[in-house]
């Protein structure tokens, strides 16, 4: 009798500790409609900022990573139709080749669709590295466009932009969940 | 994500999409590069994210401000420099319009045809550079004059040192200025020693322009100064465009190998100049409007 107590309580203990990790794990609210377009207008007026020469290599494609963070954590509510509209506001604004950003982002997307169930298995540090993948392809594809349209290759330095995103990717990603963190209630039950 | 199963959806599955998606962007790509027929529809997106750009120079605003904040503690100093720098100019510009006179005089005397007509009497619009791309291989930068403050198709773009581009796209608040290195750009030119003309055409690289269809034993040596020649209508004659950088002359090719290095702060500056010209300006689109009356 004592013995299945002394059991009952290390079950019961187990159960605490469980339901506390538990409740230590984040939960965050579904982003709304407004709030997902909100983020991305944010992302191209960065991408918009008028920078000079030396900083402008190195700015990560914020369009891009906010693109790939909804299809990650929302993806029912991410489009292509979106990600190619996006495109071509970049497009435009960038003075770039009309279609060029919009084909890239639309692959990107594609991408972090096939990828997102993987991708929310792993914490945002070790996301980042295969974001970052995304980002080499999304550069390779807008490099590739270029030379087609007759540009010389721009070399290899042109991909630090991949090597800023991957190391912004976890800031960025905690940026947009803050809005929608829970607030913990502990006299909700 | 859980509300959705797989089961009950609808629409085509995340690759048909791309396909769409994708085929589409090809022929928005392909429209861009070869025909060029529908400039209204970049013009529209351009209209939409006007004030996102408008946004995004907030902050480049503010530090003007407080830059010219600073500023303001130094004015005296910069009044008189100023002032000094305005006695020497006057003085170059009096021996200058002595010398346009004394050039008039002789032309008569030789008899000799008026040329170039010097159109000096240029209008010039002050613009800010709203934009510059991050793609290293687009060579474009975006002002915040457009179609509204007059802004014409083909003007050109100057600093106060030289030639920075040309005008290639409008927007009605903005534009879009091809610089020089562009690889698709060039500028007729003349050699100011000797009057040499020629055409100069960017490389695609920062601060290579090159010089071509000069032959071997062109007489031209490093430092030379090139300014445009006023040929094609587009440039006004004598603005500073270039200074020959480097000479190969390999008598195997036809032609010497001649780099320039762009005078203008290309990719340096904030406040360009945008000069207005009375000539019809004669531009790709312009080329394009010939080719199709000709197919006509």
């Amino acid at each position: 009798m004592q013995r299945q107590s002394k059991l009952n309580r290390k079950v019961n203990n187990d159960n605490h500790s469980d339901t506390e990790g538990y409740f230590r794990e984040e939960i965050y609210l579904p982003a709304s409609t407004g709030y997902i377009l909100l983020s991305l207008i944010i992302a191209l007026t960065l991408n918009l900022l008028p920078l000079q020469q030396e900083f402008l290599i190195f700015r990560p494609d914020f369009v891009a990573i906010t693109l790939i963070y909804w299809c990650v954590n929302e993806s029912h509510k991410m489009g292509m139709s979106i990600a190619f509209l996006m495109g071509l506001m970049m497009d435009a604004g960038n003075t770039s080749i009309f279609g060029q950003h919009a084909l890239a982002y639309c692959i990107a997307v594609y991408l972090a669709l096939i990828l997102g169930r993987r991708l929310r298995i792993f914490n945002l540090m070790q996301q980042a590295p295969q974001v970052g993948l995304i980002l080499f392809v999304m550069q390779a594809i807008i490099v590739l466009v270029a030379m087609a349209g007759g540009s010389n290759f721009p070399g290899w330095h042109y991909f630090s932009a991949t090597l800023s995103g991957i190391l912004l990717w976890a800031p960025i990603a905690v940026l947009i969940s803050i809005p929608l963190k829970q607030k913990p209630d502990p006299d909700a039950l | 994500m859980t509300a959705d199963p797989q089961f009950f959806r609808h629409g085509p599955g995340p690759f048909a999409r791309l396909f769409v998606f994708a085929l589409l962007a090809c022929i928005l790509i392909a429209e861009d590069l070869r025909f060029k027929r529908f400039p209204e529809l970049r013009q529209a997106v351009g209209i939409v994210i006007f004030p996102l750009q408008k946004i995004a120079y907030i902050p480049t605003n503010i530090y003007d401000q407080i830059e010219k904040l600073i500023a303001s503690f130094y004015l005296v100093e910069e009044n008189q420099w100023l002032k000094q720098q305005y006695q020497e100019d006057r003085e170059k510009l009096l021996k200058l319009q002595s010398l346009e006179a004394e050039n008039v005089q002789l032309r008569k005397l030789l008899g000799a045809m008026q040329g170039i007509e010097a159109d000096t009497h240029t209008q010039a619009v002050m613009a800010e550079i709203l934009y510059t791309p991050r793609d290293p291989f687009n060579h474009k930068i975006t002002l915040n004059k457009g179609s509204q403050h007059d802004i014409k198709l083909g003007q050109a773009v100057i600093d106060d040192q030289g030639i920075v581009g040309q005008i290639t796209r409008i927007y009605p608040w903005s534009s879009e200025v091809t610089l020089l290195i562009d690889k698709n750009h060039s500028v007729p030119v003349q050699v100011v020693r000797n009057g040499l003309r020629s055409v100069i055409s960017g490389t695609g690289k920062q601060d290579a322009l090159l010089l071509r269809y000069l032959s071997v034993n062109t007489d031209i040596i490093p430092g030379d100064l090139l300014v445009t020649s006023g040929i094609g209508g587009i440039y006004p004659p004598g603005i500073p465009v270039a200074t020959v950088d480097k000479i190969e002359r390999d008598p195997v090719d036809d032609f010497a190998h001649i780099i320039g290095t762009p005078i203008a702060g290309v990719d340096r500056n904030r406040q360009v100049l945008i000069l207005s010209l009375t000539p019809p300006p004669t531009d790709e689109l312009a080329e394009t409007v010939k080719i199709e009356s000709q197919s006509k």
